[in-house]
């Protein structure tokens, strides 16, 4: 199976909540070290999760297709919707196209209920092929 | 209880949040700032890496970083603080920072409106004139309790 978190990642306290569906479902349990204002959660801690849970849900699809690239960032947008509370966060990313060289990705993350998002992004990712 | 100056001081005022929460534990510090403008740094740790060939800093801490230098940038134009909500964040990635680096984030407020502030910024790995990244965000004034939603 792909690696999906980075050490970045597991620092921040990722881990893989569900990898049963099409594209896995990371999670992020709060702590102290991921706080922004007191009682809500970083923005930036929010962003990591949604850049891990698009990076995991590419190297999902990429295995699957026995696809080999060294993934390089583009660009992300995030949109924050509400505050993330103190409590467990989830994200899961979607592939929107998916080309030969550049992967379009949506990611949404959220708390307590999947249909009440507090993020969502917008990411490109280059793939890169051996030898290129 | 500390007493905080009349105007805002980025540099006064990152002694206090750069230590504690989510920037102290990413180990943010103040460089510089200017009328409009604030400069950060992240230090290069093992643990904060996103790549699984080199040793440079994942894309996530960066966003942190222009994130905590964006508020600051709108508290310093505006001399005051005043709590924002980021709205909406967005980075283009030049290259990657060089290995075992620190990231540099420079970020500026270049308008404010009643309820809303917009920044615009690089990442750099030493030298502003070869960013590692370029942002643009707009962030949202909010009631010192309150949040966005």
């Amino acid at each position: 199976m792909a690696e999906l978190l980075t050490a970045y990642a597991r620092s921040l306290g990722i881990s893989v909540d569900d990898d049963a569906g099409e594209t896995p479902v990371l999670r992020l349990e709060f702590s102290h070290d991921i706080e922004g204002r007191p009682g809500a959660l970083h923005g930036g801690a929010t962003a990591g999760l949604l850049e891990t849970a698009g990076y995991a849900a590419l190297r999902t699809e990429l295995e699957r297709r026995k696809r080999v690239h060294l993934l390089k960032p583009i660009n992300i947008t995030v949109e924050y919707l509400s505050a993330g509370l103190p409590k467990t966060s989830f994200a899961q990313g979607r592939i929107v196209r998916l080309g030969r060289r550049n992967a379009n990705l949506t990611v949404e993350a959220w708390q307590d209920d999947r249909k009440r998002l507090i993020a969502t992004a917008v990411m490109n990712i280059l793939m890169v092929s051996e030898g290129e | 209880m500390a007493s905080f100056p009349e105007t805002f001081d980025p540099k006064y005022l990152s002694h206090y949040v750069m230590r504690r929460a989510h920037p102290g534990w990413l180990g943010m510090r103040y460089v510089d700032s200017g009328e409009d403008w604030v400069e950060l740094e992240l230090p290069w740790r093992a643990d904060l890496v996103g790549d699984e060939e080199r040793p440079v800093l994942a894309s996530g801490p960066i966003v942190s970083l222009m994130d905590m230098a964006s508020g600051m940038a709108i508290w310093t134009a505006n001399r005051v603080f005043k709590p924002v909500a980021t709205l909406d964040l967005r980075v283009d990635y030049m290259r990657p920072a060089k290995e075992r680096n620190s990231v540099f984030g420079r970020v500026r407020c270049y308008r404010r409106t009643r309820s809303a502030a917009f920044v615009n910024g690089i990442a750099h790995d030493g030298d502003p004139d070869d960013p590692v990244a370029h942002i643009a965000g707009v962030f949202m004034y909010i009631k010192a309790e309150g949040i966005i939603g």
